[in-house]
């Protein structure tokens, strides 16, 4: 007999798939390809001659560079949390826990808005940074600061439940036989949580490089300097640049295909080896 | 083997990463450039695209120095807070008066008098209100009280936000109390006016976009210079323009942000800068961007341009900005008053 999970008739499982892609097809498919077509409407010449230009070029070494910064800082933030989490027990865990979500429960607008009225010029520190002539609101440090705050639970979310399910024996055994808490963390931690821990880094990456409305507000939007990559297809829109706008636009959407890749050859992996393990 | 598929995992990240870094922080600087931030509204950013490397030229000739931009376009309202909050402009060429003096009150960054320091308050160029309509004009569209009619679609960007709104609402209050002699009458024009626009942008371009590339609405308010812009660039033979039967005089103000401009050793060049609106090689770049000229002569020049239209000034009919950003915009003002009560 074959295997069946559930008792449906035939009709209700065709309906449920023909759903499933219909949406998939429609919301999707369809927005990817308008993307990319319109992007070469005129032809590949103009598609390149889009990126070339300075400004395009200064928006993508910008937005890699914002990515390159803020998702080490949430690597290094997401194992101690998630270590200090899944491993000690402390007054406020579950406050911590809570406040990890915080900026996936926040419109980034208001995440932007934070900055400005901690930094900006009539902000809490406005006036000790114009002091000392320290820009950050309108300044790369600005656009940095609203990524990794946005960016913040990706990783921390990835690794307390797979922290949790793993426990501490592995650590305490190899506490017991002599080794000490680097060591530990080398050779046992990081190797039982190393596929998930790079899930959270791609899906923090997609997401730095991908911000638009917390870096709008805190980008002042000068161009060449601090205009990301999202920033600049909306500029390029408003100018009627369109082949410029979803040539930048598909220069995104294919950085968010090769992180949609890796991620799946990732849980391919990452299924394979828990399969072998258990 | 899966912690070398790891190793080789993280190595790869790295090495994609790795020159990033190193390529973003030797950011090319010329030693010699003076750097100019421009923090500007929406539709001005082909002006500027023209006018600035003229003035770099200009410059480069007077004084032997390079001079780069660093431009920033949005609603004026928006831009005028962003100063506001730190966005250091050395110059601001905002689009109405008020917006500077925000700058001036809350931010005490130029003196409140900044309107004197340029020729014809501070404004080398002028604008007007007028309507884009689609081809053929179908709605048969002539006059403001077209636009009250059932079934017909006006496009307008928030008053809130933008500055263009603003000089909307202001030409529309000017038309009704014209047309019903008393402000009761232009309260209730403009209600009528608002309860036929479909969806509010927060800047002028936004609200072009919305008219011209998303085919929302039967008639757009608009900048002169955008209506111009719409119809003989972006969508020839799409569109046209009908010139209402009165307006408004819109004078958008440029003006040296001086203690920005003081902290960046700016002030001799961005004053320059803005005096060079005025020669007649700026007028012109001005007027073939559909900006009304201040010059008389490159006026006289492009007069064919622009249609002659009866005007109201802020001065005037409403006693300047203050007062009229006071009573029409400010929270609890009129146009909340009419805008919610919809």
């Amino acid at each position: 007999m074959k295997l069946r999970a559930t008792t449906e008739g035939r009709l209700t499982q065709f309906a449920l798939i023909a759903i499933a892609l219909a949406f998939l097809g429609f919301f999707l498919l369809l927005p990817l390809v308008a993307v990319f077509s319109e992007a070469l409407k005129q032809g590949a010449g103009a598609f390149i001659a889009a990126i070339e230009t300075p400004d395009a070029w200064a928006a993508i070494k910008l937005t890699l560079m914002i990515a390159a910064i803020s998702v080490p800082l949430n690597v290094v933030f997401g194992i101690a949390a998630s270590w200090a989490i899944t491993k000690f027990s402390f007054p406020g865990k579950s406050l911590l826990i809570t406040l990890i979500d915080l900026p996936f429960s926040v419109s980034p607008v208001v995440s932007g808005l934070i900055f400005v009225l901690l930094f900006g010029a009539n902000g809490l520190f406005g006036a000790w940074l114009q002091a000392h002539d320290l820009k950050i609101i309108f300044a790369v440090p600005g656009i940095v600061l609203a990524t990794v705050f946005i960016t913040f639970p990706f990783v921390a979310r990835e690794l307390i439940p797979l922290m949790m399910e793993q426990g501490k024996d592995d650590e305490e055994a190899a506490l017991s036989l002599g080794a000490n808490g680097w060591q530990t963390f080398w050779h046992v931690t990081l190797p039982n949580i190393r596929w998930g821990l790079l899930y959270g880094v791609l899906l923090c990456n997609a997401r730095a490089m991908g911000e638009f409305g917390a870096v709008s507000v805190v980008s002042g939007h000068i161009r060449g300097e601090t205009n990301t990559m999202p920033l600049h297809v909306e500029i390029l829109y408003n100018e009627y640049d369109f082949v410029g706008a979803f040539a930048v636009a598909s220069l995104l959407a294919c950085l968010a295909l090769v992180t949609l890749v890796a991620k799946s050859v990732l849980e391919w992996r990452f299924d394979l080896h828990s399969g072998a393990s258990h | 083997m899966n912690r070398r598929a790891f190793a080789s995992a993280t190595l790869a990240f790295g090495l994609v990463l790795g020159p990033v870094l190193a390529g973003c922080s030797g950011k090319s600087a010329n030693p010699n450039a003076i750097e100019l931030t421009n923090v500007s509204y929406d539709p001005t950013r082909e002006l500027y695209q023209a006018i600035n490397p003229a003035f770099a030229a200009y410059w480069k000739q007077k004084t032997g120095k390079d001079v780069t931009f660093r431009m920033s376009h949005g609603g004026s309202g928006k831009q005028s807070r962003a100063i506001i909050d730190g966005l250091e402009a050395d110059v601001a060429t905002l689009a109405l008066a008020y917006d500077i003096d925000a700058i001036a009150q809350k931010g005490k960054l130029l003196p409140a008098d900044w309107q004197k320091a340029l020729p014809d308050n501070s404004a080398p160029y002028t604008s007007t209100i007028v309507f884009l309509v689609r081809q053929g004009n179908p709605k048969g569209i002539k006059d403001w009280a077209d636009l009250v009619k059932p079934g017909v679609q006006v496009i307008t960007p928030n008053p809130k936000t933008s500055g263009g709104a603003r000089w909307n609402f202001l030409a529309a209050w000017a038309y009704g109390k014209k047309a019903g002699g008393s402000d009761a009458a232009a309260e209730a024009y403009v209600r009528k006016l608002f309860a036929n626009v479909p969806v509010l942008d927060s800047g002028a371009r936004g609200a072009t976009t919305t008219f011209v590339e998303r085919g929302i609405g039967d008639v757009l308010i608009s900048w002169e210079n955008e209506a111009f812009l719409a119809e003989k660039e972006l969508g020839k033979g799409k569109f046209q323009i009908v010139a209402p039967s009165i307006s408004i005089l819109a004078e958008p103000p440029v003006a040296v942000v001086s203690a920005n401009a003081k902290k960046h050793g700016t002030t001799e060049v961005a004053d320059a800068y803005l005096r060079y609106l005025y020669t007649p090689e700026a007028q012109t770049a001005i007027a073939h961007n559909f900006y009304r000229p201040r010059d008389p002569k490159v006026a006289e020049q492009f007069k064919s341009q622009f249609p002659d239209i009866p005007m109201v000034t802020v001065d005037k009919e409403f006693g300047g900005w203050g007062k009229a950003q006071k009573t029409f915009f400010d929270d609890g003002g009129v146009f909340d008053r009419i805008y919610t009560k919809k």
